[in-house]
């Protein structure tokens, strides 16, 4: 006999604190399939108030994340891998449908994410030889200078950001300690929900990822005026946009890091580490 | 009843506290980890060329439980001609398979092993512990999950090797042979294994002749992880198997770790050859305690430096230093300490010391000690410890007033044996802690940094704990100074030796 199923459609909302909040402002926009004019989903529109929320659950999750063992942050980073790794069609199919791939391509895009989280989980405890050292001082000190995570980031993606970029990106953010709120915009906020179930079940404290949807000019300028968030990152070549955001985070000095080159790459974590040199004295 | 009914089923004495005068006793009652976990095969062959096959020579040997005395299996001996198949094996993998391979595509093999030792990892902990006689807190708590983050640090390198050498054009080596001694059989396979992977070499690893087992079920792990026959071939013997595999003409490096006197022959066998080598040796390491040190926290930290492990540790604190004017309380601290140390059933999860993994080691152990004795040390061992009747198991105990030049404070004794001697300033501890052929590791307890700091880099050895002691981590470079060895193994100058600049 025939299965007459209808199937039942994920209703993609915000992802905050680990929770599945719909926009507070109850705006929405429409998503289409690719090419076509049919109906894909209704995305949130996120507003300042969801961004606020967003970054005070970062803040709230920062202090417990950035004391994790660097070995901790690797395995949570590397068990994302194996949840992508179980959500593969469901990430090739949002992206056949909103962007256009062909299967091949979708397939390939969830290794190169898959990648992406397995890569920075190596770096986890590893950055920090690298960028670390002991200082020579002359004198009878102990000096020697390592990297801490920033604090909070807002990571701006590009509504031409690939799920592999969006995956590099919060991964290096987050691999160092840092916490992060990111925006998906337009028709990459279709892939809010599978991502956000990746880091709903890797044991990732809530509030270490959180993920909006909707409009990058209603919510660049938060990204750049908040004051709790230390550091944006970046991720569309819009150069007056990115102007813009230094400009409104002179304020409290936000870093702001420009687009990744490569996805893969020690650059990316260290955009947003701060530098920390101790002295200690030696002797009796 | 239930405790009854356990011993019945260990058949092991339970040792009876000796009489004290206590307000509030509590009976001891024994917490046995099952071994039912571990299904053991009659006999074992070596792993060559992702295959377990049979030794050329036909011959095979026991491996005991020391704690029992009990035979758990039998174990192949591996010929020259059994490790020159091995070296075969691992030569064509690096050259078809391991070296074509991308340092992303090594990590991820390196990965899977480190989640699949970490589901495993109950399984490992009691065959190690069976194996070895360590106590099963130690093998579950210690050796098996730095097992796992050994693999899982490295595979994270694979594919960050010229982050961490910038601007240096570097490449494998090709197969390298390792011989590991039987003190933390499976962490020291994880030691040697998972660098020399994640650089890019093949491998052929000959395990201890009396703890082969953890490195043979470690052999299900690569398959099921999918590892390519013949990236990791073991093979198993006593000392001529290893023999054969660091003077194969085929393996470009070694990697021993074991004693300083076997070191020094690997050595000679390979000097007329161009092979790398890292070694690492023995120690006759320092424990300074100052007289401004958290004392309890002290004698902790002493108590954890020598007898962990029954004292089978390279690194082990063995000489202690203290500074005269804490010397007769410090000693006072150590002797109730020790008193409460539990030795005996290795299984039992209130054991503090197990069993002495051989009868070779155990006896060499009590012909030091009766030498300590005839030196003239002050000996002292917990009066109301009982040992079980059958297996190898020793007290922990020290000599206190022993000077420098007793044999106690020269040579290794690898076992739960401390010494202890006085000192009056900084400078005279540094002394005595440096006046010693080995150079791998020291403590250091005193509440003032700058002190720790200036003594620290006054000691001429590889590892300085600082208010605590036997702490590894795959992302802190071990090794020694002078006769402890050269090379190092763990974190970013780890991988050195698995590379080369081209």
């Amino acid at each position: 006999m025939a299965s007459h199923h209808l199937k039942v459609p994920k209703t993609i909302k915000l992802f905050i604190g680990g929770e599945f909040p719909r926009t507070e402002s109850g705006r929405s926009f429409p998503v289409v399939r690719h090419g076509t004019d049919a109906h894909f989903a209704h995305l949130c529109r996120a507003s300042r108030k969801d961004f606020r929320n967003a970054v005070a659950a970062a803040k709230a999750a920062l202090a417990s994340w950035e004391r994790r063992t660097a070995y901790n942050r690797a395995q949570i980073l590397y068990r994302m891998a194996e949840m992508c790794e179980g959500k593969r069609d469901e990430f090739a199919e949002v992206l056949c449908y909103t962007q256009g791939l062909s299967n091949d391509a979708a397939q390939k895009a969830v290794d190169a994410a898959i990648d992406a989280f397995v890569y920075y989980a190596g770096y986890a405890d590893k950055y920090q030889q690298v960028i670390g050292n002991l200082n020579p001082v002359s004198g009878p000190h102990l000096c020697f200078t390592a990297a801490e995570p920033v604090g909070v980031v807002a990571a701006l993606f590009d509504e031409n950001s690939t799920l592999d970029e969006i995956t590099a990106g919060l991964s290096a953010i987050i691999c160092s300690g840092n916490t992060v709120v990111a925006l998906l915009p337009g028709v990459t906020g279709t892939l809010l929900a599978p991502l956000a179930e990746v880091f709903a079940t890797s044991d990732l404290p809530k509030g270490v990822v959180n993920l909006l949807t909707g409009d990058v000019s209603e919510l660049a300028p938060q990204f750049g005026s908040h004051m709790e968030v230390q550091a944006v990152s970046v991720q569309t070549k819009n150069e007056a946009l990115l102007a813009e955001l230094k400009i409104a985070g002179a304020e409290n000095l936000k870093r702001v890091a420009p687009p990744m080159q490569t996805n893969l790459g020690l650059n990316n974590i260290l955009q947003f580490v701060e530098y920390k040199t101790v002295w200690h004295p030696v002797g009796y | 009843m239930l405790v009854k009914r356990a011993k019945a089923a260990l058949n092991i004495e339970t040792p009876t506290p000796s009489a004290r005068p206590v307000t509030l006793s509590f009976e001891y009652a024994p917490s046995l980890e099952s071994a039912d976990i571990v299904k053991l095969k009659p006999r074992y062959g070596l792993y060559i060329d992702g295959k377990m096959v049979e030794p050329s020579s036909g011959r095979y040997f026991p491996t005991v439980n020391p704690a029992t005395e009990a035979v758990l299996t039998e174990i192949a001996e591996a010929t020259e001609k059994d490790v020159d198949r091995a070296v075969q094996a691992a030569r064509k993998a690096y050259e078809k398979v391991w070296s074509k391979l991308s340092g992303r595509e090594r990590g991820r093999y390196l990965f899977r092993i480190a989640r699949i030792i970490q589901e495993r990892a109950r399984e490992f902990a009691v065959l190690e512990t069976l194996d070895n006689g360590k106590p099963i807190r130690e093998s579950r708590d210690i050796d098996i999950p730095l097992v796992a983050a050994h693999f899982f640090y490295h595979a994270g390198w694979a594919d960050k090797l010229q982050d961490a050498f910038p601007g240096r054009e570097i490449s494998s080596l090709g197969v390298v042979g390792q011989v590991i001694p039987w003190n933390f059989p499976l962490l020291m396979a994880a030691w040697k294994i998972a660098p020399a992977l994640a650089c890019g070499n093949t491998v052929v690893l000959k395990p201890a002749e009396t703890t082969p087992l953890t490195a043979l079920l470690l052999t299900e792990v690569f398959e099921e992880a999918g590892l390519p026959p013949g990236v990791v071939n073991i093979v198993t013997g006593a000392g001529a198997t290893g023999a054969a595999l660091v003077s194969h003409p085929d393996v470009d490096k070694v990697a021993f770790t074991g004693s300083t006197e076997v070191g020094k022959e690997i050595l000679e066998a390979t000097a007329k050859t161009n092979k790398k080598l890292t070694l690492e040796l023995g120690g006759k390491s320092a424990h300074i305690v100052f007289e401004d040190a958290a004392l309890d926290q002290a004698v902790e930290g002493v108590v954890n430096g020598i007898y962990f492990n029954q004292g089978h540790v390279c690194c082990a604190g063995s000489r202690l230093l203290l500074e005269e004017s804490i010397a007769e309380t410090f000693i006072e601290k150590l002797k109730k300490r020790i008193d409460k140390i539990r030795v005996g059933n290795p299984l039992d999860k209130n054991t503090d010391i197990g069993a002495i993994n051989s009868k070779r080691e155990f006896e060499k152990i009590q012909r030091l000690v009766a030498l300590g004795k005839e030196e003239g040390g002050e000996f002292y061992e917990p009066a109301g410890t009982v040992l079980p009747a059958k297996g190898y198991f020793h007290k922990p105990c020290f000599f206190a007033n022993v000077s420098s030049s007793f044999t106690l404070s020269r040579i290794e004794i690898f076992g739960p044996v401390l010494t202890i001697s006085t000192f009056r300033t900084p400078q005279e501890a540094i002394m005595k802690a440096n006046d010693t052929s080995y150079g791998l590791a020291a403590g250091i307890w005193s509440e003032k940094g700058s002190k720790i700091q200036k003594v620290a880099s006054a000691l001429k050895a590889g590892v300085i704990w600082a208010n605590t002691y036997n702490k590894f981590d795959p992302s802190a470079p071990f090794g020694g100074y002078f006769e402890s060895g050269f090379g190092r193994e763990g974190g970013r100058h780890g991988l050195l030796p698995y590379l080369e600049e081209k």
